[in-house]
């Protein structure tokens, strides 16, 4: 037996009467369509955010805690008097203590960068050098384009080799093959081994030996043949500043002991420094923040959403009380047929919630069009996601449930007698 | 003969401001099944009141209501509506057809409340509308209709659930006398088929078709007229 479902004809009765009054049935729903398009799109670009932060943070290595040098801001000022030398960060002697008291630490690496021309024929080019050792090709790992990258052999013999980034390489070296070339970095000739992928993280706080111009040498060649005083060309002064290592990238063993060692650390560093010349970073804690950031963002989006879809709802309750107002003589023909209270309600909400699932529904189509304009205008990274879409429009239907009650109630308490008399 | 209404002592008091008015003032009647009545009577008599009271659309102040046997004063409303739906139709002088709705769709509303299922229900409104000639008018909307053929579809509706009783109030006021006759026919001929039929109206004409004339005055039965 085919049994009429009764749900179906007041779905069909509330899309009736959504198209009889077109235009006011959309202006009723443009609260809903751009509260629901206004979460969709919010949530997206947070998502993306959120995942743009994590992706990059996750470079970093969440095993991992960077040590960056650090100049003072006393030093800064004291560095601009001609004779002085500037003198702070890192030292061989903290890595070497580093490597001997944490027993959780798999591997330090050290990372030395200075300022050197490079050159290549008639091509110059101010290239930054990376004094590292073949453990850093492990812990950040690029994709290699060519050759190989530096091994402990390198360093064991101290051999004039470099790495050079994609970006240096095709600057330098246009359209000749690379490898195996003699490039002049900072007065000496090093070979060319091999070509790793340039990527570019800008990470505002975060500070990667992974500019664009980047040339990798081991970092006892680096030492021996530059020393550790630099010196800077700025402002018409020479700044001379004697920095020994510029970052220590250690790698814990598991990710359980990665804050107490960063503490330890932390413990350390100070006892053997006198100035804060160093900075301590932990991805891991970036991560945790990042993610504490993204739920405080979620919270905040939720009450606008909350408070968009409120007034999306009243606007919606509001043109059903006029509806049922319009429709009394409906409603009292339809009582004195026999309709009982519970039917004229059951109508009269499911007519909300046809007009609010579709204000949802358009919404939704607002909500994904934004995204995707934000995305093709500014390059920011958008994700929308389908929960936030199936969240959208469960809220849509609620809003109308809820928002339908009151005047469904209306309706069905309307006396027969009195709205059948109603012109 | 079966009584399949019985009034007894009904009072209907109205809270006017700080004023009670009697609409009613204890009607006693019984209402034999088959029976065609007719209700006159000046406007402000309470005919329309009793016809409410009738059709359940309205509850006495006091009094007994038995309908088929059972008194139905004390019943609920979802009673009540559940009484108006299977045993009464409502025929109303504006005919009171749902504008937005087809004329299928207001005949076959009854059938709807009362859960028919699809094809039952699809059958039930052909033979309905091919018995008040409306036919070829089912997909129409009411406002495409003639005055007559918008009552013959209220008619229609009215008989959907195959109710004993009809109920109608000035069922010719807003016909011209050839339609109206057209009506009071078909309604004879129902009442012809065993309907008790109960109609309000002030047109003598019309009330001739009856065969109980019950003529009320300031809310009390003043005389009734016609063979028992």
């Amino acid at each position: 037996m085919m049994r009429r479902p009764k749900i179906a004809r007041s779905i069909h009765s509330g899309i009736r009467n959504l198209v009889l009054h077109r235009l006011r049935s959309l202006l009723t729903m443009l609260g809903m369509i751009f509260g629901v398009g206004s979460v969709v799109a919010m949530v997206s670009v947070g998502e993306g955010a959120g995942r743009q932060a994590l992706e990059q943070i996750q470079m970093l290595g969440s095993n991992n805690i960077i040590v960056n040098s650090l100049q003072p801001i006393e030093e800064e000022a004291a560095g601009r008097s001609r004779s002085h030398m500037s003198l702070y960060g890192l030292t061989y002697a903290d890595h070497r203590r580093i490597t001997d008291t944490f027993a959780a630490i798999k591997r330090v690496v050290p990372v030395k960068l200075l300022r050197k021309e490079a050159r290549f024929g008639e091509q110059t080019l101010e290239a930054r050098v990376v004094g590292t050792t073949a453990e850093w090709f492990e812990l950040v790992p690029r994709p290699l384009l060519g050759g190989r990258v530096l091994n402990e052999r390198d360093q064991q013999r101290g051999a004039s080799v470099v790495v050079l980034s994609e970006t240096l390489a095709r600057r330098l070296l246009a359209l000749e093959n690379p490898l195996g070339q003699m490039v002049k970095i900072g007065g000496s000739y090093f070979e060319v081994i091999g070509i790793i992928r340039s990527e570019a993280v800008q990470l505002g706080v975060m500070q990667t030996p992974d500019r664009q111009l980047d040339a990798y040498i081991p970092l006892n060649v680096v030492r021996e043949r530059y020393g550790d005083i630099m010196v800077r060309r700025s402002a018409g002064s020479r700044v001379r500043e004697r920095v020994e290592l510029h970052q220590l990238i250690i790698q814990v063993d598991v990710i359980e002991q990665v804050e107490s060692t960063a503490s330890g650390l932390k413990e350390m560093l100070r006892r053997f420094h006198q100035a804060a010349d160093y900075r301590i970073q932990v991805p891991l804690t970036l991560l945790r923040q990042a993610e504490a950031t993204r739920r405080t963002f979620n919270v905040v989006l939720g009450a606008i959403a909350g408070i968009s879809l409120l007034v999306g709802g009243i606007g919606i309750m509001n043109i059903m009380l006029a509806n049922v107002t319009e429709r009394t003589r409906e409603i009292g023909i339809r009582r004195a047929i026999g309709a009982k209270r519970s039917q004229i309600m059951g109508q009269f909400l499911v007519e909300t919630m046809v007009l609010s699932t579709t204000g949802g529904l358009l919404g939704i189509l607002v909500g994904l069009a934004i995204p995707w304009l934000i995305t093709r205008l500014t390059g920011l990274q958008t994700v929308v996601t389908p929960q936030s879409l199936v969240v959208s429009l469960g809220i849509s239907m609620a809003v109308g449930l809820v928002f339908g009650l009151y005047p469904a109630h209306r309706a069905a308490r309307l006396d027969p007698i009195e709205a059948l008399r109603r012109e | 003969m079966v009584e399949i209404i019985r009034l007894e002592k009904i009072w209907k008091t109205y809270q006017r401001g700080r004023r009670q008015v009697n609409a009613l003032g204890g009607v006693s009647l019984p209402i034999a099944a088959g029976s065609f009545w007719a209700v006159m009577g000046p406007s402000g008599s309470g005919k329309s009141t009793l016809l409410n009271l009738l059709g359940c659309l309205d509850r006495a102040t006091s009094g007994c209501y038995l309908l088929n046997g059972v008194d139905v004063l004390r019943f609920s409303d979802e009673e009540l509506s559940d009484l108006r739906l299977r045993h009464f139709g409502f025929i109303f002088q504006s005919f009171n057809l749902i504008p937005q709705l087809t004329v299928r769709e207001n005949i076959d509303l009854p059938l709807y409340y009362s859960g028919g299922d699809a094809a039952t229900t699809s059958a039930r409104v052909a033979s309905l509308a091919e018995a008040v000639g409306l036919a070829q008018q089912l997909e129409q909307r009411p406002a495409e209709l003639s005055g007559g053929q918008q009552q013959r579809a209220a008619i229609a509706r009215a008989l959907a659930n195959q109710p004993e009783i009809l109920l109608a109030d000035e069922p010719t006021g807003n016909l011209d006398s050839a339609t109206s006759r057209q009506i009071m026919e078909l309604l004879q001929r129902l009442n012809q088929r065993g309907k008790t039929i109960v109609l309000v109206t002030h047109d003598p004409q019309i009330a001739a078709y009856a065969h109980r004339r019950l003529f009320i005055r300031d809310g009390q039965i003043e005389r009734i007229e016609g063979e028992t």
